[in-house]
């Protein structure tokens, strides 16, 4: 039987799982509640000047791209799956727009962090 | 004085090829009594009402595996799941879900036995033994690593319960990824290598999503979830070190 | 000639035919919101390599009520996401064996919810000593 690739796209769906569950309801928090309201955390927290230092810094590069990278990698896998369980057949078609869209995003993040430099 | 006999209601899914376009239900009402299984309703049925309804049954113990059936749309053993628990509504039975029914309660069970027979189901040895060198020795921590995933009763419960065995039969399911994975767990064992392969196909472990309802219905506590998902690991594990390696450079 | 004619039931409908499945789709269905947050935050990233009018644009978007309203979503289904996740974790891992007693699946659990807590908490602290 042929071996499947799976284990890519599983992996990646791993990794942004456990990243996901550590530390994404707090990141909601801090970045969609607590912040724009000012509610323990000052509201200019994430105020243009802090956040281009933090961008521009090789730690703050890396914790956005693997935030964004990971969680997307997780989603769209679990997304793709998802389609199958409601009956969407789940061909090549399927799989290039799901990782397709990962791929994208991951892309993206990628050249908008490193276009902002160091 | 004659006490008015408890009667519950078994509707049951029938279908004969030669007489019925397609399944339907028929009802039957059947004495009560606390300690009737819905096997023995069934029996009831059959011994005293209609003659003609057909079912698989045999040890009456949930050890044969023959008995499973869908119970009010949950996979369970005839022999092992009570009237009383459903009394005084009535009971639904039908047959196991994701296999084809051939007559009324008995199911298409040739894709089962198949995939069982291609996961090499039995030691291969490491190397040549004679008998003359006694039996292997096997530490209770040995053992321990392959008795749940040994209690398979084949009884086909968890292929009924899994999703993606529905919905794409191709999947070789959980109760066999759990005969398989208590082979290659077993130390008396050699033929992991080749029973990778089946693991790491597409038909192997990835077809699952971790559902999880096979190891909830499965009667044996088998736990064939936790076979199937933690061989995604080995297969994650065994697909990356196969891309490091030379190509041809062994298995 | 054979007389089987054998009957295969459609698969339309599965999910909604028992409450495991339901619960399933709903832990699967996490997914589209955490593709969602991490969206805003792309365009987030976007906006602010765009310039500072383009960041305070994205960031005064996150003030209205709407994008208040969607993160409290938001926040429930991560919630969720990291309890469903801990909870299934224990089914891919193999048989671990600590002094002779088989680790429990609660235990496993029970651990990643507490990894889980302490990660909350040290990104809280750490955006706090950043901020400062």
């Amino acid at each position: 039987m042929r071996r499947s690739n799976a284990p890519i796209f599983w992996s990646l769906f791993g990794a942004g799982g456990v990243l996901s569950a550590l530390i994404g309801p707090m990141l909601v928090f801090i970045t969609g509640i607590a912040v724009p309201l000012g509610l323990g955390l000052p509201r200019d927290l994430m105020s243009y000047p802090r956040m281009l230092m933090f961008a521009q810094h090789w730690a703050g590069k890396m914790f956005l791209f693997a935030v964004i990278a990971l969680f997307l990698w997780h989603g769209m896998h679990r997304i793709f799956h998802n389609l199958h369980d409601f009956g969407v057949r789940t061909g090549t078609g399927a799989k290039l727009v799901c990782y397709g869209l990962a791929l994208l995003g991951t892309a993206v993040s990628a050249y908008a962090l490193l276009a902002l430099g160091f | 004085m004659n006490e008015t006999r408890k009667v519950i209601a078994i509707e049951v899914l029938r279908y004969r090829p030669e007489l019925d376009d397609k399944p339907f239900f028929q009802t039957y009402q059947v004495p009560f009594a606390e300690e009737m299984s819905v096997l023995q309703g069934l029996l009831y049925i059959k011994d005293e009402l209609d003659g003609t309804l057909s079912f698989r049954w045999s040890c009456r113990m949930a050890i044969c595996g023959s008995c499973g059936a869908m119970i009010d749309g949950v996979p369970k053993l005839g022999c092992h799941t009570f009237l009383r628990d459903y009394y005084p509504n009535k009971v639904r039975v039908e047959p196991l879900a994701h296999f084809p029914i051939e007559r009324d309660l008995v199911v298409g069970a040739d894709d089962f036995i198949g995939k069982l027979e291609r996961i090499k189901p039995y030691i291969v040895p490491k190397e040549p033994r004679t008998l003359a060198e006694g039996e292997y020795l096997q530490t209770p921590a040995q053992l321990e690593r392959i008795l749940q995933f040994s209690s398979c009763i084949n009884c086909m419960l968890c292929y009924a319960a899994c999703p993606q065995y529905g919905l794409d039969p191709a999947f070789i399911g959980p109760g066999v990824l759990a005969l398989l994975h208590r082979y290659n767990a077993d130390s008396r064992d050699a033929a992991r290598a080749e029973r990778m392969e089946l693991v790491n196909a597409e038909e192997g472990v990835w077809s699952c999503t971790a559902v999880g309802y096979c190891s909830e219905v499965c009667p044996k506590g088998v736990d064939p979830a936790n076979a199937v998902n933690q061989n995604k690991t080995t297969s994650a594990v065994d697909y990356f070190v196969n891309l490091v390696r030379p190509k041809g450079a062994g298995r | 000639m054979s007389a089987r004619r054998p009957y295969m039931r459609p698969m339309d409908g599965w999910w909604r035919r028992n409450p495991f499945f339901i619960r399933y789709m709903i832990r699967e269905a996490t997914a589209v919101l955490v593709v969602a947050y991490v969206t805003v935050l792309l365009f987030g990233v976007i906006r602010l390599a765009q310039g500072e009018s383009a960041y305070d644009a994205w960031l005064a978007s996150l003030r209205s009520p709407w994008s208040l309203a969607f993160h409290i979503v938001l926040l429930a289904n991560f919630v969720y996401h990291t309890w469903s996740w801990f909870q299934i974790m224990p089914k891919t891992m193999p048989m671990i064996v600590i002094r002779g007693k088989r680790l429990q699946p609660a235990v496993i659990t029970a651990a990643g919810l507490l990894a889980a807590a302490v990660a909350s908490v040290g990104l809280l602290l750490l955006t706090l000593g950043i901020g400062s």
